[in-house]
């Protein structure tokens, strides 16, 4: 061959050379097929781990009931049984670790969630106890006339 | 230009031997190491939702995106509720404002009041990612950021994705947004870090009407694969053949 196509193609080979090492260094050594095969499975399979470390933030009922056992009893017992201790208490994280007092959410809106009367007679909205938002107490907090824990009962 | 049969040989061999050397560079597994790398999964992660107990209180949505960090205000979610108000002229309004999250309190939909007597049915539908068998998203990964996992959860490398946005659009369910912090691609990954704890996902926890379950397929003795097993279950988008593991209760013609 003459040198003129040789030159260009020593370049190439250089260029596809400098790749194939610059490759070796930057790929890190995890990164493969590990999963069904190289369209779904083609990823660095230490990834798997750092979303498994993600931290968890709602701990449930159980880790609550650990300390204030006499609250999630009697939330147990009334029609309010469903709902989460974290719905309202907000995520738990470390507490008490690392926060000593869980910011409450005692707002109308929260309430309303599930209690706005929506006039949609086949839908399961309609089977919980309703309040028309424009119509009752408009100004109040749900909590300053319903105990939260048991909503048979008036608020202490 | 002339060629001996002798120089002709020669080259071609040469040619055969140089063309046979990069076969070398490829790894052959034995039986037992290729199936060890396939790794017959005895998990297979898959939800139940039931549209006819959702009530729309979006506490799931809100549960989601404080236990995955999704900035609370930006109008991106990883899951999210719809409400469907049929009316009976036949039309089908629909809305989801910031995806549900604060809950469904007003009865207007889009600043439209509709009367009710109108309203022949109405119903909300949560929405999340549907961990395809056949994912789109991982198809079109152009550098292998987003992969499948053997219990069947679609993940994202959030070091590796380069945030190019193909796998947003190839998505048929439009469960795929812009994390706008870490600047990649992002969704519901059913909280892998949870339910890998054998804990259930934020939203499952969260939800007071037991509309959103989690369920593993490959354990015949798991109360929700029963369901999902036994009665009559549909998906969304079928016709797209990514194989959802998202199945319904109750889901309705009008939902898209």
């Amino acid at each position: 061959m003459k040198w003129h196509v040789l030159r260009p193609l020593w370049v190439a080979i250089g260029l596809v050379g400098t790749i194939l090492v610059a490759r070796v260094f930057l790929v890190p050594d995890d990164f493969g097929i590990h999963g069904r095969n190289f369209t779904y499975g083609f990823h660095r399979l230490g990834n798997i781990q750092e979303w498994k470390d993600f931290p968890v933030k709602y701990q449930g009922r159980e880790y609550c009931v650990e300390c204030h056992e006499e609250n999630v009893q009697s939330v147990n017992a009334s029609p309010h049984e469903p709902v989460e201790c974290e719905n309202c208490h907000g995520p738990a994280v470390n507490h008490p670790d690392d926060v000593e007092f869980l910011p409450i959410d005692s707002s109308r809106e929260l309430c309303l969630r599930c209690h706005a009367f929506l006039d949609y007679p086949n839908s399961s909205r309609a089977q919980i106890p309703h309040i028309n938002n424009r119509m009752h107490k408009r100004r109040r907090e749900c909590a300053q006339c319903h105990n939260p824990h048991d909503p048979r009962e008036a608020s202490e | 230009m002339t060629c001996s049969r002798r120089d002709f040989l020669k080259e071609a061999m040469g040619g055969t031997l140089a063309s046979a050397l990069p076969l070398s560079a490829f790894v052959f597994l034995s039986t037992e190491e290729a199936k060890a790398a396939i790794a017959n999964s005895k998990v297979r992660w898959a939800f139940l939702i039931d549209a006819v107990k959702c009530t729309g209180c979006g506490l799931c949505v809100k549960a989601c995106k404080t236990e995955n960090e999704i900035p609370y205000d930006a109008p991106v979610t990883r899951t999210w509720v719809e409400r469907y108000v049929v009316t009976k002229d036949g039309q089908t309004h629909i809305d989801s404002p910031l995806g549900g999250r604060d809950g469904f309190i007003d009865d207007k939909i889009r600043d439209e009041k509709i009367d009710p007597d109108d309203i022949a049915k109405a119903f909300f539908v949560p929405k999340l990612c549907n961990q395809c068998d056949n994912p789109a998203c991982v198809q079109v990964c152009p550098v292998g950021a987003t992969y499948q996992t053997n219990d069947g959860v679609v993940l994202i490398d959030r070091e590796w994705c380069i945030g190019c946005g193909y796998c947003i659009m190839a998505c048929p369910y439009g469960v795929r947004f812009f994390h706008p912090e870490h600047k990649v691609a992002d969704k519901c990954n059913f909280c892998y870090h949870r339910i890998t704890k054998g804990m259930p996902p934020a939203c499952v926890e969260c939800c007071s009407f037991d509309a959103r379950r989690l369920a593993n397929l490959e354990d015949p003795d798991d109360p929700v694969t029963k369901i999902i097993t036994t009665e009559r279950v549909a998906v969304l988008k079928d016709e797209y053949g990514t194989k959802p593991h998202v199945f319904y209760l109750g889901l309705d013609a009008n939902v898209r």
